[in-house]
């Protein structure tokens, strides 16, 4: 790692006040939170800031608190530990606290942070690797387009084809999450899904809207009575690792047999971003939880789901993948 | 766990390759140490630190004053910048990959090689080194060694510092509790079953020891 100043401010406007405005100069500066994706960014000399602003000290930050309105309200610095282990989100907002939980290990968990989290870099591996200039560094080329891309998207690329890596995010979109951005000149709040944008939509070298003088402060997830929700990740390995697909379902149901009403259907490392597929949601209305009539309807959805899917050489797997987690999704809410 | 001193010469890996390379290593390292030092408060109320800072940090339950740069990690301040260097702690990928240098902050479990040391102020970090209460083990160290979870040892302060964590906090872990508390270690020999076995072995022990 390059040397650099750590300065830990101890209010949002002094860690506001140390963020440089010019886009140009983003990178020199980065927020430390956990650390856990940065450090290893700077290790492989992928950024290289001059200066670090530590936002530990600003009181706060780490809070997790139902509002009373019901809302989950998650301050940035709240560790991934916390989130998952915290009462009210596993009972109320289960797939936040599920896909929480399935953030790499224990130690990560214990350190790395919700803001972290959902601004944390791709895993692609040509990314991750200095010597390779490619698009998302700035350079021409995406080099996973005709490369190795097994672990590339599959919806949603071009012209570059990450997957954006965040297991919490995809759970966040599925449940309405908004994100509170805060700069110098006061705070923006957007829905989570707009927080991400494609890569043929803005800036290719960024996954995220966010400004470089903006930091992205709290998550807040709207009450969501009579929802039910999973977040279902699958791994390459048993052991901790990022997804190869995953989906967060969520569903309002009523009655006896429980019948679906409303439903959110977001599909995780796939695309470069949290992948919300609506109509493929739609599907699922109408019909009973656990009913012959169901398991159809799952199936239907998932068809829905990888509409307009092109997949690259290596990952045509991840097509099935993601319907079969579909199916499975939807089986675990109705064994509920 | 300390490295045992037999009639003067210390014996252990680390010792030996200092007295057999000192000199050389030494005069290297003092040079290194020029770079310029800034710390403090400049009026703002933000705290700013650049080149070589001092900092306390409290290793198994000892203050101890070390200098170090922003980015120094953790890892490395226990590795190289302390005397006697807390060398149980493993550095391997040093990319939180392989859980060998995993250690406990604030009794939760860290990898080391992903906390910047000036971070961990005020912090209570616990190594390896400082599991054991005098000469009584943990119950991980003691089920590691009753079941032989081990084949070259070198992930293994990891894996026990990862199990410790777990059953220290939640006591009745299930199985897969234990498997997916040292899901973030890797073990290259292959040692898992008998990782697993002393891991169940450990939970037993503390419950019917009660105390620990």
């Amino acid at each position: 790692m390059k040397a650099f100043e750590f300065a830990s401010p101890v209010t949002l406007d002094q860690a506001l006040a140390e963020l440089p405005n010019d886009v140009a100069k983003r990178d020199s500066v980065k927020l430390f939170a956990g650390g856990q994706d940065l450090l290893t960014e700077m290790k492989e000399h992928l950024v290289e800031p001059t200066k670090l602003v530590n936002l530990k000290r600003v009181p706060g930050l780490d809070r997790i608190e139902l509002a009373p309105d019901g809302t989950l309200v998650i301050g940035c610095l709240a560790t991934l530990g916390a989130l998952a282990e915290h009462a009210e989100t596993k009972n109320f907002f289960t797939c936040v606290a599920e896909a929480a939980r399935s953030v790499g290990s224990a130690q990560i968990r214990s350190q790395g942070t919700v803001g972290g989290n959902l601004n944390q870099r791709p895993r692609c591996w040509y990314y991750r690797n200095e010597h390779a200039p490619c698009l998302k560094k700035g350079g021409t080329e995406c080099f996973a387009y005709s490369g190795l891309n097994k672990y590339n998207a599959i919806l949603g690329g071009g012209p570059s084809y990450i997957v954006h890596p965040s297991d919490l995010a995809t759970a966040l979109v599925a449940l309405d999450a908004q994100v509170t951005l805060r700069s110098a000149k006061g705070e923006r709040t957007m829905a989570l899904e707009k927080f991400y944008s494609l890569p043929s939509e803005g800036d290719v070298t960024r996954e995220t809207v966010l400004e470089p003088a903006e930091i992205l402060t709290h998550v807040r997830v709207p009450a969501k009575s009579g929802w039910q929700s999973t977040y279902l990740k699958f791994k390459e390995r048993g052991s901790y690792d990022f997804a190869l697909a995953a989906v967060a379902v969520a569903v309002k149901s009523d009655g006896a047999p429980r019948t679906i009403r409303d439903a959110r259907l977001v599909l995780g490392g796939v695309a470069p971003k949290p992948w919300n597929v609506p109509k493929a949601a739609a599907a699922l209305v109408g019909v009973a939880l656990g009913s012959a009539e169901g398991a159809a309807s799952s199936k239907r959805a998932g068809e829905l789901a990888v509409v307009g899917a092109e997949p690259l050489a290596h990952n045509a797997y991840k097509v099935p993948l993601v319907q079969g987690l579909i199916v499975k999704a939807i089986e675990a809410l109705a064994a509920r | 766990m300390e490295n045992k001193s037999h009639g003067g010469v210390d014996l252990s890996r680390r010792g030996f390759l200092k007295s057999a390379g000192g000199l050389a290593a030494g005069g290297a390292l003092g040079q290194g140490a020029t770079a310029a030092a800034s710390a403090g408060l400049l009026g703002d109320g933000v705290e700013r630190a650049s080149g070589e800072v001092e900092i306390e940090l409290t290793l198994n339950g000892t203050k101890r004053k070390v200098k170090v740069e922003p980015r120094t990690t953790l890892l490395s301040v226990l590795r190289h910048r302390v005397e006697p260097a807390l060398t149980g702690t493993k550095e391997v990928c040093d990319m939180g990959s392989c859980g060998a240098c995993t250690v406990h902050v604030d009794s939760k479990p860290a990898y080391a090689c992903l906390l910047l040391a000036i971070d961990c102020q005020g912090k209570a970090i616990t190594t390896i080194e400082g599991l054991a209460q005098g000469d009584t083990l943990h119950p991980v160290q003691q089920a590691f060694c009753e079941h032989d979870a081990l084949m070259c040892g070198f992930c293994t302060p990891g894996f026990v510092m990862a199990l410790s964590a777990c059953l220290d906090a939640k006591p009745n872990a299930t199985l897969d509790e234990l498997k997916e508390a040292c899901a973030g270690n890797v073990c290259r020999c292959g040692t898992y079953p008998h990782v697993f076995q002393a891991a169940v072995a450990a939970q037993r022990a503390k419950q019917a020891g009660g105390a620990r």
